[in-house]
């Protein structure tokens, strides 16, 4: 995908040693940012996005011509309230919005990276993202916050820079992927792969595209993403433009037909080896793992004040996995704030308009600024 | 705010962590925060409660006492709250144990049973009591455990809890509970306020 319009981007100089050893340097972060930046510099939250998100957290997508993916949350007077608050929201490295990743070209070979970029992982991510500070010359972010993918990403950074936020948001997370969350993606990864254009990874040098595979991939994600209870309710047994079923494998239930469509609109943004990589680092987090499986301890250094939120119907990340998270940070006697919101519209809850998260989200922050 | 509240805070002095269980919508959290300067975190089992804890700027757990209070290192807060809730647990031994482990000190209130206006309504109606302290009716009370002010002082003896103070409330008036005065307290007293450590 090669849309270097309206793409703000800031080129890293400085050299980024990946988990995979690798090394990476002078590489492109895209970015977008809402809303002023003080002048004590002291109102900026960084805005994590989850898996198929990018760096257009509100406003208007150029690229999509959509609102922005977390629109509902960020805006002027909105929970994150761009009034008052400068929200900065990057792409993350091996995504396909600008930021480094397999649509690029290899600084050695000079071809297009395709399946040969380095496996990233979330850590990768926010040690990239974390530039950005420097660009924009903040000492201290006001927030992080991020639901899923984004999620992770905010406790990461935490972790990772335990003096540099103030307070951190993350929603319908966990702290490492289930063998259920793991396989889900495999899943997806299996759908493109299998597709006959993917061609090991090269599909844009020769000039085909496993729509097919990552429309799959798109479908059975979204699934995941909602609740049984909202599918019922929203789609039930109706069918899709006819009277009776039709006997054949055309789409008869509105379900089908809904799903049909989200992932025809999918590969329209997305990059399929992107879906590989990210895929594979939300795959890869296991936070405790990295402190020898002792989570409160990725907290230990940390004086930042917690608020954690997850979804009833959410069953990606259930609220256990979101309150393993609380547990660890009240062993160490940390700030940490929860609430379960109660709801039907499953993981995707966080990027919908639900009034009791979006109320708890504003509540706390502006309470906390 | 209610006098019970008042008389919990002054029980507290500045500067203190606190863990008020079952914080409702965080008056007292509110109060002691601002006014004391106490480090407070709430945990409080309903949904709507733990949202207007949040309007008001509180560190609140939405959780379940019984359950949810083991994440707690021992003795991580100067002092536990539990206001009238004690009764409402299905083991109410096991909670006090647990607000005595993570808690130095633990602030217990209890409706007493043993209050006269209690006594009367049994005696003379031949109905399940109802008081400004217990409002609801038996088929929809939260209360499963129901206790007079002198039951909670055996079996904190039978525990050997220490009892740092015992206080009787009766409207606005907070008078000392001791062993000699304990009968007659147990029946004008429609509240118990006791600071307890193990």
């Amino acid at each position: 995908m090669n849309i270097e319009l309206n793409i703000k981007t800031l080129i890293v100089k400085k050299p980024l040693k990946l988990d995979c050893g690798k090394v990476i340097k002078d590489f492109p972060i895209a970015y977008e940012t809402f809303g002023s930046l003080n002048e004590k510099k002291d109102n900026a939250i960084l805005a994590f996005h989850a898996l198929t998100g990018d760096q257009f957290v509100a406003g208007v997508n150029p690229v999509t011509k959509k609102d922005g993916w977390w629109s509902y949350a960020v805006g002027p007077g909105k929970a994150i309230d761009t009034n008052k608050y400068f929200v900065i929201c990057s792409n993350v490295i091996g995504g396909c919005m600008g930021s480094y990743g397999p649509s690029h070209i290899n600084p050695d070979t000079k071809q297009i990276f395709g399946a040969n970029f380095p496996v990233i992982t979330i850590n990768d991510m926010v040690n990239a993202q974390y530039n950005l500070l420097e660009h924009f010359g903040i000492k201290r972010l006001f927030s992080v916050v991020g639901g899923s993918m984004g999620g992770m990403q905010v406790l990461q950074f935490v972790s990772n820079f335990p003096n540099k936020a103030k307070t951190a948001i993350p929603i319908a997370c966990t702290s490492s992927h289930s063998a259920q969350n793991i396989a889900l993606n495999e899943l997806g990864r299996q759908a493109i792969t299998a597709d006959i254009n993917w061609s090991e990874g090269n599909y844009t040098i020769e000039k085909k595209n496993p729509n097919k595979g990552l429309a799959v991939a798109r479908m059975a994600a979204h699934i995941t993403y909602l609740s049984k209870k909202g599918l019922q309710e929203k789609f039930g047994r109706k069918l899709q433009e006819r009277d009776d079923l039709k006997f054949g494998f055309d789409a008869d239930f509105q379900i089908e037909s809904y799903l049909r469509y989200q992932g025809s609109v999918f590969v329209d943004r997305f990059d399929a080896n992107s879906y590989l990589y990210i895929t594979r680092a939300m795959d890869y987090f296991d936070l405790g793992k990295q402190f020898n499986d002792n989570l409160s301890d990725a907290f230990k250094k940390t004086k930042t004040k917690f608020f954690i939120i997850s979804f009833t119907s959410d069953w990606l990340y259930p609220t256990q996995e979101n309150k393993d998270i609380v547990i660890a940070l009240n062993a160490i006697g940390a700030d940490v704030g929860f609430v379960e919101i109660e709801t039907d519209k499953g993981h995707d809850s966080f990027l919908l308009d639900i009034p009791d998260f979006l109320n708890a989200f504003k509540n706390f922050l502006d309470k906390s600024y | 705010m209610k006098n019970e509240f008042k008389v919990i805070a002054d029980l507290i002095e500045k500067d203190k962590r606190v863990l008020d269980v079952g914080c409702g919508d965080g008056t007292l959290m509110k109060f002691l925060r601002d006014n004391k300067n106490i480090d407070c975190r709430g945990m409080e089992i309903s949904k709507n409660k733990t949202q207007k804890c949040i309007e008001k700027g509180l560190t609140v757990i939405e959780g379940n006492a019984e359950k949810d209070l083991i994440q707690f290192p021992n003795k991580s807060f100067d002092y536990v709250i539990l206001s009238q809730t004690l009764q409402a647990f299905l083991n109410p031994e096991l909670v006090i144990n647990e607000l005595l482990r993570v808690g130095k000190k633990a602030i217990v209130t209890i409706p007493n049973f043993g209050y006269w206006k209690v006594r009367l309504h049994l005696l003379f109606k031949g109905t399940m009591p109802i008081t400004k302290t217990l409002p609801d009716e038996w088929h929809n009370t939260n209360n499963l455990h129901m206790c007079t002010i002198k039951d909670f002082v055996y079996f904190t003896k039978s525990r050997n809890f220490k009892i740092f103070k015992s206080l009787a409330l009766n409207n606005q008036n907070v008078t000392l509970i001791n062993n000699s005065n304990l009968g007659f307290k147990n029946l004008i007293a429609d509240l118990g306020i006791f600071l307890i450590e193990k």
